[in-house]
């Protein structure tokens, strides 16, 4: 060894270690080479690739590699691509896509500053889970939207602002339903709902109806009078809360007598990108009715 | 055995590489972000490091001493690691596929990280023997997960304060940073190796 010159060994050793771990490489990417499905990647590309989770996979690769892969995962569950990536996904996957309704989210309350009655002045961090760890707000009622645009700001596609009311609006233009702020409201306020639901429930409140109605003047009491009312049994009434079921009665009703019966107005007719009780709502109304001329 | 504990505290601790020797800053303002891939991203490096300097030792006591090689050190140390990553994600990817999802992309930024090769080169420093080198990895491991665990939950935390908004994202982020430091500078000197 000692006959060698030092740039000689340096080069035998460093060309020795460079080999070696060339070859121990070279080996174990064969010996532990994973098949990847070419279709993977070609399911990718459809997606929208916007990485929203809606799925519940993390992110769009994989979710292609899951519903590729597993027979169990539904091609259709992409919901910002809505129906042509479902239809495309299906396609590719060789599985059968059920045909998709359009959703919007919707908030579930109508309680304004002046409807809502508060419990405290809330001056801390604008932040809705913040403010929730507070005794749960400082609106009385403890199911209702707290206005402080946790959801506004979660919104991935811009499709929300907060209204001067306090109340978020939602652009059914942008509303591409992923879900995002429905997960992030700390009062589970917000709902996914089809686009064509005729009627709609603007309360949360689980509370019992005297209670309900002290501290919000739209809240829902809990009377059951819709339930009684609807020809179809299409509302049921589930913890003091009228729950309506928007398959039977966008199908089967006409003449939403519902809406007529009800004491406080908490059920009103559903149309996108309007929140009651809002000047958005007395704008739109208008402009609805102009467009009605 | 006093001697390893007092190493693995003084390396996990005292002489944390990232908060008083400033190495590996970048994993830890990247990855820092969210709790979940700060615990991924510790224990990552914690067994790459481990792996890596135990195969450095051996290449260094039994390969570049016997042969007078020693400035070949640093070279040898980045093939070694880059290597040993590249080997690493392979058998994980086909034997614990859950394992590598979780890890994902970080086992191959930590292939290029300074602080990986700062602990090989450490233990020549030292002249450990095996075992010595084993607890300074690990030690040093698990003192790089603790900087960065400790930094994403305040981090976490930091998102509901608020931040005058020329610091906002990496400037207050660098000054809680420089905090923590200090924090850990109240340890030193309390084991000296």
């Amino acid at each position: 060894m000692s006959t060698l010159s030092t740039p000689i060994l340096i080069l035998i050793v460093l060309t020795s270690l460079g080999v070696f771990f060339g070859f121990l490489l070279a080996y174990s990417n064969k010996k532990f080479s994973i098949e990847v499905n070419p279709l993977i990647h070609i399911v990718e590309d459809v997606l929208p690739k916007g990485q929203c989770g809606a799925c519940g996979f993390a992110g769009c690769m994989a979710y292609a590699e899951a519903v590729v892969l597993n027979p169990d995962v539904a091609p259709d569950l992409c919901i910002p691509g809505k129906e042509a990536v479902a239809k495309l996904v299906a396609e590719l996957t060789g599985k059968a896509a059920a045909p998709m309704e359009p959703q919007i989210a919707q908030v579930q309350c109508a309680g304004t500053h002046d409807k809502a009655k508060r419990s405290y002045a809330y001056t801390g961090v604008e932040d809705c889970v913040a403010a929730n760890l507070l005794f749960g707000g400082p609106k009385s009622c403890k199911f209702g939207c707290l206005g402080l645009g946790t959801c506004v700001k979660s919104c991935p596609f811009d499709a929300m602002i907060m209204s001067p009311e306090g109340l978020p609006i939602i652009d059914p233009e942008k509303c591409t339903s992923c879900g995002k702020c429905v997960s992030v409201c700390p009062k589970q306020v917000i709902s996914l709902m089809p686009v064509g639901a005729r009627v709609r429930v603007n309360c949360n409140s689980k509370d019992k109806g005297a209670v309900a109605k002290k501290a919000c003047s739209v809240a829902c009491i809990g009377c059951s009078l819709c339930m009684r009312q609807c020809p179809y049994e299409a509302i049921k009434m589930g913890n003091n809360l009228a729950i309506v079921d928007a398959k039977i009665c966008e199908e089967k009703c006409s003449d939403a007598v519902c809406l007529s019966k009800c004491p406080t107005k908490a059920i009103r007719p559903f149309v996108t990108g309007i929140v009651p009780g809002t000047e958005n709502e007395a704008s739109m109304s208008l402009a609805c009715a102009s467009c009605a001329k | 055995m006093e001697e390893y504990l007092k190493l693995f505290v003084a390396s996990a601790i005292t002489n944390n590489f990232v908060l008083t020797q400033f190495l590996g800053l970048c994993i830890f303002f990247g990855v820092s972000k969210n709790l979940n891939a700060s615990i991924g991203m510790g224990m990552a490096v914690t067994s790459v490091m481990t792996l890596s300097s135990l195969l450095a030792w051996a290449a260094y006591n039994f390969i570049l001493e016997p042969l007078g090689l020693q400035p070949l050190m640093l070279i040898t140390f980045v093939v070694l690691i880059a290597s040993l990553v590249q080997l690493l994600e392979m058998i994980i990817k086909k034997h614990a596929p859950a394992l590598y999802n979780m890890w994902g992309i970080y086992l191959v930024l930590i292939a290029t990280n300074c602080i990986v090769i700062a602990v090989p080169i450490t233990n020549v420093e030292l002249h450990s023997n095996f075992l010595t080198s084993l607890v300074l990895a690990l030690g040093s491991g698990v003192g790089f997960a603790l900087a960065l665990i400790l930094m994403a939950s305040l981090r976490e935390k930091l998102q509901y304060a608020d931040v005058p908004k020329s610091l906002q994202g990496l400037g207050i982020s660098f000054i809680l940073a420089g905090m923590l430091a200090l924090s850990f500078f109240g340890f030193s000197g309390m084991i000296t190796l």
